[in-house]
């Protein structure tokens, strides 16, 4: 099961993305590869500092520069490689051809502007739209999105909707022109558990519905379950594993998941007596041990790991991992 | 909150509880906060019900789980506790004192054995002081050590506690990772050797691999110290791992509590049931087979809350009836309270 729809629209190919400080050279993002194919939902899995939302932003050209600079790898979006285009040309396909849909809608909405000028304005500037035409097509965004009495809504500024109300608002603003691919970061972090099932299931109609291919990027394992029909694992810059979504969680083959998987308390399964936490604390990107990153928190280390970086290797059909104990990994699960 | 009301849920709770245990009640707590408009002729426009009558109690040793979803009123329930909000009305028995009619300098005695651990370990933490002087500041404010020497053997004794190496004594909060604050923060809540601790969002902010060690790290101190928590979150999954009892919020109402095993295996507040349905499990094979009843809507505003039970707008069971009555928490069978007129034996009692 490949859950791969059609044809493939992006190729993340070892993506290098750093940021050059005052303590050094933080690479942010060192060696990210993975694909969305056309109508998929990917999902990037990581903790804070893994360096999802840097790969996102890198896809979109929005790192900033400096700090930030994009130094190596291709991103290929419909086989044309994002990185070489004009400013212009990005232009045209940033909010177009590929969306993006925070955290936080209420930092990433403008306050001083409505909610219909913010929806429009996207409209008559990709799509071309007069002004009464995108009124009108925004006010049909709006109910797709499950906002009712759109017409008054949409003069509305953002302090006058509620949390998950302006998550469907940067929902609609999302699909305005049609894209191909949405890159959702954290989209649902910020809402409450019951709204968060809201808004999670409305994107995943919609992006059935117009076929739209999803990158969601998120930390909570739960949410990648439910909608993700494949995974990457990040740690530390890179992904670590990969895979389609089931085998990902009944095989994890990387000392990483596997630890992901079993420090989650489950509503489904009967109470621990303990957790199984990862020991030690998150890496720091600006003083990363030799080798592999994960080898200090690691159980299943060994002194190979702690020279030699393990490359993202298959180990099954479509399932990647980059441990030099994946082998050993096969079947742990006792 | 009619009078009837409020003797049938202590009645009832009265009941069926061993007294002898109790460390903490709370009796008809409510706190309001008036909602303020203009700036010369200050009036009053309205009144937020941030907890409006709520009833419950902690057994010693025990921990109490507080859900519910933002807005709900759990935090300012845990605060209301601890005094740091005083309470618009009804009491806060503490090992049978009454922390709300308590004077400023009885409760500064009194708050030694009451502590809490915020959400924030990044603005809880004062970023000009070591993490030495965050741990020593309360027992010098206490008068509890005397000498130099002591008060450093006190703070490295309680850097061990909470599992971090004595040399951090004289680091600053922004050189230790998240994880790291939050031990900090529960040493500096430890330090007083406290009977009973608010934890409030406590791994919330954290890494999932890091929460984990945090939870371990609280079950650990609570056998070790024999520590009664209250424990507020809205991960339903890690309530339910941490938790001997738990209480659900919505809108300043506590809608059910139970014991932990009843509460998640047979949940009967329409509330507690759709809360639970959305927690998204990881596990793909479980969540393709799984069917999610949706939630509609939004929880009210506070300012204009709902008539009659504050969960009826977006209730999937409600009948006209629910508009009009407030529901009295009952309790439908031992140990488990609900306040739902459509619920599995409440008209039975």
């Amino acid at each position: 099961m490949t859950g791969g729809c059609g044809d493939v629209l992006l190729q993340v190919k070892d993506l290098q993305t750093h940021f050059f400080t005052q303590e050094g050279v933080v690479k942010a993002v060192d060696g990210v590869v993975y694909d969305v194919h056309e109508g998929e939902t990917v999902a990037l899995v990581g903790e804070s500092g893994c360096g999802k939302s840097v790969s996102a932003l890198s896809i979109m050209r929005l790192i900033p520069t400096p700090p930030g600079r994009i130094v190596g790898g291709e991103i290929l979006f419909q086989g044309r490689d994002l990185l070489r285009l004009p400013d212009e040309e990005m232009r045209q396909i940033r909010g177009k051809e590929i969306a993006m849909i925070f955290q936080e809608p209420m930092t990433s909405l403008n306050p001083a502007l409505t909610i219909g000028r913010q929806l429009t304005e996207g409209l008559e500037v990709h799509l071309h739209m007069g002004p009464r035409e995108a009124a009108e097509r925004a006010a049909e965004l709006l109910l797709l999105v499950g906002i009712a009495d759109s017409k008054r809504r949409l003069a509305q500024y953002p302090h006058q909707f509620s949390g998950g109300m302006r998550q469907r608002v940067m929902i609609a603003m999302a699909l305005s022109c049609n894209p191909k691919l949405v890159l959702a970061d954290e989209p649902t972090t910020a809402l409450d558990v019951t709204i968060q099932a809201q808004i999670l299931e409305l994107m995943r109609d919609l992006s059935r519905q117009f076929g739209v291919a999803m990158v969601i990027i998120t930390h909570n394992l739960g949410v990648v379950a439910r909608y993700a029909n494949r995974v990457n694992i990040m740690y530390a810059g890179k992904v670590i594993e990969q895979g389609p979504a089931r085998t990902i969680y009944t095989h994890p083959r990387h000392p990483y998941t596997l630890g992901l998987l079993r420090s989650v308390p489950r509503l489904d399964q009967p109470k621990k007596t303990k957790l199984e936490p990862i020991d030690g604390q998150p890496p720091d990107l600006a003083h990363l041990p030799p080798g592999c990153s994960f080898r200090p928190r690691c159980r299943f280390a060994v002194e190979r790991c702690g020279y030699e970086v393990p490359p993202l290797m298959p180990v099954e059909t479509e399932h990647l991992s980059a441990c030099w104990m994946a082998d050993s990994l096969a079947n742990p699960r006792e | 909150m009619g009078m009837a009301g409020r003797e049938t849920v202590a009645g009832t709770q009265e009941r069926s509880r061993n007294t002898e245990n109790i460390l903490l009640e709370v009796r008809h707590l409510a706190k309001y906060f008036p909602v303020i408009s203009g700036v010369l002729f200050q009036r009053t426009v309205g009144i937020i019900k941030a907890v409006d009558d709520i009833s419950f109690f902690i057994r010693k040793g025990e921990t109490l789980g507080l859900v519910g979803e933002s807005g709900s009123g759990k935090t300012t329930t845990g605060r209301c506790i601890l005094q740091l909000e005083r309470p618009t009305g009804g009491e806060v028995l503490f090992d049978g004192q009454d922390l709300a009619r308590l004077t400023e300098a009885d409760l500064r005695r009194v708050r030694r054995r009451l502590q809490v651990i915020f959400q924030d370990p990044y603005s809880s933490l004062n970023p000009r002081m070591t993490i030495g002087q965050i741990i020593g500041e309360p027992l010098m404010v206490h008068g509890i050590v005397h000498g130099k020497g002591e008060y450093r053997e006190r703070i490295h004794e309680l850097l061990g506690v909470v599992g971090l190496n004595p040399a951090m004594t004289d680091r600053y909060p922004h050189e230790l990772s998240g994880g790291q604050r939050q031990r900090v923060g529960i040493a500096r809540a430890l330090s007083l050797e406290p009977t009973f601790i608010v934890c409030d969002e406590p791994v919330s902010a954290l890494d999932v691999s890091i929460q984990a060690q945090i939870i371990n790290l609280l079950e650990d101190l609570q056998a070790r110290f024999g520590l009664t928590y209250l424990f507020i979150a809205h991960d339903l999954s890690v309530v339910r791992h941490i938790s001997d009892r738990v209480a659900v919020m919505y809108l300043g109402k506590i809608v059910e509590v139970a014991d932990r095993r009843e509460l998640y295996e047979r949940p009967l507040h329409p509330y507690t049931k759709a809360l639970l349905a959305a927690v998204p499990i990881p596990d793909p094979g479980v969540e393709a087979k799984r069917e999610r009843v949706i939630l509609l809507g939004e929880i009210p505003s506070p300012l204009n809350p709902p008539s009659g039970c504050v969960f009826h707008p977006r209730c999937p069971i409600a009948v006209p009836e629910c508009s009009r009555t407030v529901p009295e928490l009952k309790e439908v069978s031992p140990n488990h309270w609900v306040a739902c007129i459509r619920a599995e034996g409440y008209g039975t009692q």
